[in-house]
């Protein structure tokens, strides 16, 4: 089935099985995202790309389009949402901006730009984390991790190594590597993996790189991501 | 007519790193047009020691000692707005990085088992602020009304910020000025 649906009041047309944020970026519309990926299933895990259909809120990386749909993507209900939903991944984890090496090009504080989160609102839990340097090419930084999956899903299903899995569950879930030892090192783990390329944030960092693009010509300095977003794909 | 009443401000660095102060010194000749606008009470810039009542108050660097806190309360007392300028007041900031450890353990190995540190003991004069056991946000301690993120703050994100906010607008950031780094 094809047609149109509303987004915001625009129509937008789909096609057979294509979800809303599918349809919606082949039209042209950004729907703010961390998990979802291009190359990827729907995760449906970070909610970020959450609209409003017929009242309900949902994951619009997952829902398939339907005709005649009317779809809310930027009420204030909904940017709202959004930002309480980045304000609390921001406390979760150890997000020090002023130290990373993905500072400028992280989606996860490009989104806080795209959504005016001024304060991260809630109580900081500073848990802890510590890194694994152990790799001779790459660092983990753990503190960073907002369990989007993507390395855990493009080492298993691209690279065919299942370098990274999550462990536990609710608050206390972590990025794992996948040894005895629990170090990177004593993995197959290579710089050229897919997984090494694909983190949103700044647990996965190649060494001897960071820093190199001046502040002021990084990716999100003076674009939004949202329009950042749309250009990288046309 | 008279020129309208100037908007007093106060400014105060508590764990942070003065950047943010510097920060505003780098509105360089605009300078000139917020002093027309504005008087300092208690700030760096005048030395005065405690805070009057003010319109605006800026609060740079988290908190993470005693003093900060009594600091921070009488800014909230007399201030009619108060903001949190920059990355250590909106999140701890670098001061924060030590929350993951134990704060004797910090201070023994800085003051006692550091090298080249022999024969010393943990500062303990009781002018000495007491350090609390972690580096807090501002906003977990007193309301907040702004938040102006960065590290520090550009000279023009801070004019922009502060243009909006005396002009008696809700302060509000262009894309490009909105930065946490």
């Amino acid at each position: 089935m094809s047609g149109q649906f509303l987004l915001d009041g625009q129509a937008v047309p789909f096609d057979d099985g294509q979800t809303i944020l599918e349809a919606a970026r082949a039209a042209g519309h950004y729907i703010p995202h961390l998990c979802w990926h291009p190359d990827f299933p729907p995760h449906g895990s970070c909610k970020l790309c959450i609209v409003k259909v017929g009242g309900r809120h949902v994951s619009s990386c997952a829902l398939q389009a339907a005709d005649g749909m009317e779809v809310d993507s930027s009420s204030a209900e909904i940017r709202g949402e959004r930002r309480t939903l980045l304000q609390m991944l921001f406390v979760e984890g150890n997000h020090f901006c002023p130290s990373c090496e993905k500072s400028g090009n992280c989606e996860l504080q490009a989104q806080a730009y795209e959504h005016e989160m001024m304060s991260a609102r809630f109580a900081y839990l500073f848990p802890l984390r510590p890194v694994d340097a152990s790799h001779p090419d790459i660092l983990l930084d753990f503190n960073r991790c907002i369990f989007c999956e993507l390395c855990v899903r493009a080492s298993r299903d691209v690279d065919g190594k299942s370098v990274f899995a999550l462990t536990n569950r609710g608050i206390h879930k972590h990025l794992v590597v996948n040894a005895e030892s629990g170090r990177l090192a004593d993995t197959d783990f290579s710089v050229d993996d897919l997984a090494a390329n694909i983190c949103p944030v700044g647990v996965i960092l190649k060494k001897r790189s960071g820093f190199k693009v001046p502040i002021g010509e990084r990716k999100y300095d003076a674009q939004p991501i949202s329009r950042v977003s749309l250009e990288d794909e046309s | 007519m008279s020129a309208p009443r100037k908007l007093r401000v106060a400014t105060t660095s508590l764990a942070g790193c003065f950047g943010c102060h510097m920060s505003l010194l780098d509105i360089d000749e605009r300078l000139f047009d917020l002093i027309e606008r504005v008087e300092f009470d208690r700030s760096p810039l005048t030395d005065i020691k405690h805070c009057g009542l003010c319109d605006i108050g800026l609060i740079e660097g988290g908190v993470c000692n005693a003093e900060n806190v009594h600091v921070l309360r009488e800014f909230r007392a007399r201030c009619k707005t108060l903001v949190a300028v920059g990355a250590c007041a909106i999140n701890g900031g670098l001061p924060a990085q030590r929350n993951h450890l134990d704060l004797g353990d910090c201070l023994r190995q800085v003051y006692q088992y550091r090298d080249g540190v022999s024969g010393a003991g943990v500062p303990n004069d009781p002018e000495l602020p007491l350090l609390l056991d972690k580096v807090h946000p501002v906003h977990e301690l007193v309301r907040i009304d702004y938040f102006l993120p960065g590290c520090p703050p550009s000279g023009d994100a801070i004019w922009a910020f502060l243009s909006d906010l005396i002009a008696g607008r809700t302060p509000h950031l262009p894309v490009g000025l909105m930065h946490f780094d």
